[in-house]
């Protein structure tokens, strides 16, 4: 068996259940090129082999005694912010390198019930504090269309597994555009769904009023049965949504004729096409939006005045949010511990300052210092009240259309270490991301283009609480008249090629 | 508004997150140039602007007070540094 290229889910599960080729070969196969690209990539913190092959071979009796289910023996990976039992979950984290989990997370415990074969865990920001997979203690992750670019981030492990064909599937965190920035800069597909849709028991907590598990895929059809999978009420998340079971890939199915998308109305925030966005994704993003009118759907311009101020009050809340939830990072129930100290006090100093890097270190200080007495009013109060007047833009924003589109982010991948040393530079990336987030609403990226480099283009499409079907609609019908999420790097040819970390 | 280094050990103090004296400089510009960015806020007029603490409307979610999950403190304890007897061990807090 040659080493296997991962195919989208909707082919592989229906070669798995056509026998085309077992599992336990398919997982194999993707094994192999995960050992032969891993190198060059570093997508992974965590593979392990025994126990994908171990979940591959109840796949195989799954489909044998008759009982597979949509995603029976799809192999997929982790973020590492994912707890899970079988293997450790570090977050990308010297705090946290040899933290094993007594638990799984929720979503991981529902893929595992779905019967997919879980392959690894991914890497990513330290605390998925970042945008682009730079601050990993593991060591950057690389783009697989040019390994001397940055995949996006937090969740840029999965993002680029999943666009080096490494597995079919792959899970992600989103607080602030960690999937879907991620998904753009490797050209793939990344969903966060409405805040409350998918259990955030057993993710290690950043923002717990922004942060959202979502699925990665190669096309908006998998990520609904992604989707379909990891939704679901859950008591031991407070804050998790008990609402009826939805099918999130209903729409998807039929042709509807020529012009699917008729009746859709597109919204276009001025706001979303100013200066500061690259040519080429301006350039890409307007050919896309030409493609869904001729679909059917109709653009109407629309504003979010406000929308401007996401960023800061994205940098209020999520590190105020953060500094109170990484404060458990003490050295006493988990994780490291400092090993020379004077008293309780100076273990607790010294553990913090050895076991996080530089950026969450920055974010806790900021949210340490929104939150101090005297400071309260000014940052994170006034965050709050300007995080309800976006939600309010977006909600009049919602009165004239159904979908709100525009670019996943300003430019295509930069350079690993451009932007690594300026924390407000890289902050920026999220500009159009974090609003969705702040108003707990449903977004995804999807491929739409390439620039002059070669590097992928996202286009977001944004809609109002639990409009994921329709979301995933208008990417479906989008896909099917395009071939952009169809592209793939061509790693195979050039990883001998590859030079080796450090000298590009 | 400028942060100052005295500023910044004193919020290093309440995030207990040891900055030693070279690095507090670095640390202090980084965090000037963020709350640059922060401070864009201060000129949003939000006069009677309820303050929006979460995405969704829902009060939070009340279980039966009964036993829901069993008693597995070895298996936490399984992680943490220092343990004896079921005890966390720290460095002592008591003279």
């Amino acid at each position: 068996m040659p080493a296997m290229l991962a195919g989208s889910i909707t082919e592989v599960a229906r070669a798995l259940r056509a026998k085309r080729y077992s599992c336990v070969e398919l997982t194999q196969g993707l094994l192999d090129r995960i050992a032969q690209l891993n190198p060059a990539l570093n997508a992974f913190i965590t593979i392990d082999a025994e126990r994908a092959l171990a979940d591959a071979r109840a796949a195989d009796a799954a489909f044998a005694a008759g009982n597979a289910r949509p995603l029976t023996g799809i192999p997929i990976a982790h973020k590492d912010i994912l707890a899970s039992a079988a293997m450790r979950t570090t977050c990308g984290s010297k705090m946290l390198a040899n933290y094993a989990s007594p638990f799984d997370a929720h979503v991981a415990d529902l893929l595992k019930r779905a019967g997919t074969v879980l392959v690894g865990k991914t890497n990513m920001d330290e605390f998925a504090m970042g945008s682009s997979s730079e601050t990993s203690f593991f060591g950057p992750v690389r783009n697989p269309w040019n390994t001397a670019y940055v995949p996006g981030g937090s969740s840029g492990g999965s993002a680029a597994a999943v666009a080096a064909r490494l597995i079919c599937g792959g899970t992600g965190t989103d607080t602030g555009g960690s999937i879907r920035q991620p998904a753009a800069l490797s050209g793939i597909c990344g969903l966060k769904p409405t805040y409350g849709i998918c259990s955030r028991y057993g993710l290690v907590a950043f923002a717990s009023s922004l942060d959202q598990a979502g699925p990665f895929a190669q096309t908006a059809e998998d990520l609904a049965l992604l989707l379909n999978a990891m939704a679901g009420h859950d008591p031991r998340d407070s804050t998790s949504l008990d609402r009826p079971a939805e099918d999130y890939a209903r729409m998807l199915a039929g042709s509807r004729g020529a012009r699917p998308l008729e009746g859709v109305r597109i919204g276009l925030p001025r706001e979303y096409f100013g200066a500061g966005i690259d040519a080429d994704v301006a350039a890409a993003i307007d050919t896309a939006l030409g493609e869904l009118r001729a679909l059917g759907a109709t653009t109407v311009d629309i504003a979010l005045a406000n929308v401007k101020l996401a960023i800061p009050v994205y940098y209020v809340i999520a590190p105020a949010e953060a500094s109170s939830n990484l404060s458990r990072f003490d050295g006493v129930r988990y994780g490291h511990r400092a090993s020379s100290y004077s008293d309780l006090d100076n273990m607790y100093e010294k553990t913090r300052a050895e076991g996080f890097g530089a950026e969450v270190k920055r974010r806790i200080l900021v949210g340490t210092y929104v939150l101090s007495h005297g400071y309260y009013d000014a940052y994170y109060l006034k965050a709050q009240q300007v995080r309800r007047l976006i939600a309010g833009d977006f909600r009049r924003a919602y009165q004239s259309c159904d979908v709100i589109a525009g670019p996943t982010a300003p430019t295509a991948a930069f350079r690993i270490g451009a932007k690594a040393d300026d924390p407000v530079e890289m902050y920026l990336n999220d500009i159009f991301t974090v609003a969705a987030n702040l108003t707990g609403a449903p977004a995804m990226s999807i491929p739409c283009g390439f620039d002059r480099s070669g590097l992928p283009i996202g286009l977001q499409l944004q809609g109002d609480a639990f409009a994921e079907a329709t979301l995933l609609d208008v990417a479906h019908r989008f896909q099917r008249a395009t071939e952009w999420h169809q592209r793939a790097p061509t790693l195979a040819e050039s990883t001998g090629s590859l030079p080796p970390e450090g000298t590009q | 508004m400028s942060l100052s280094i005295a500023d910044v050990h004193r919020i290093a103090h309440l995030a207990r997150i040891e900055i030693d004296a070279g690095e507090a400089e670095e640390v202090r510009a980084k965090l000037d140039a963020i709350f640059a960015l922060i401070n864009e806020l201060a000129a949003v007029d939000t006069t009677g602007v309820e303050p929006m603490a979460h995405a969704q409307d829902v009060t939070l979610a009340l279980r039966d007070d009964g036993v829901a999950e069993p008693a597995a403190s070895a298996a936490y304890q399984r992680v943490a540094p220092s343990v004896q007897d079921g005890l966390y061990l720290v460095p002592k807090v008591i003279e």
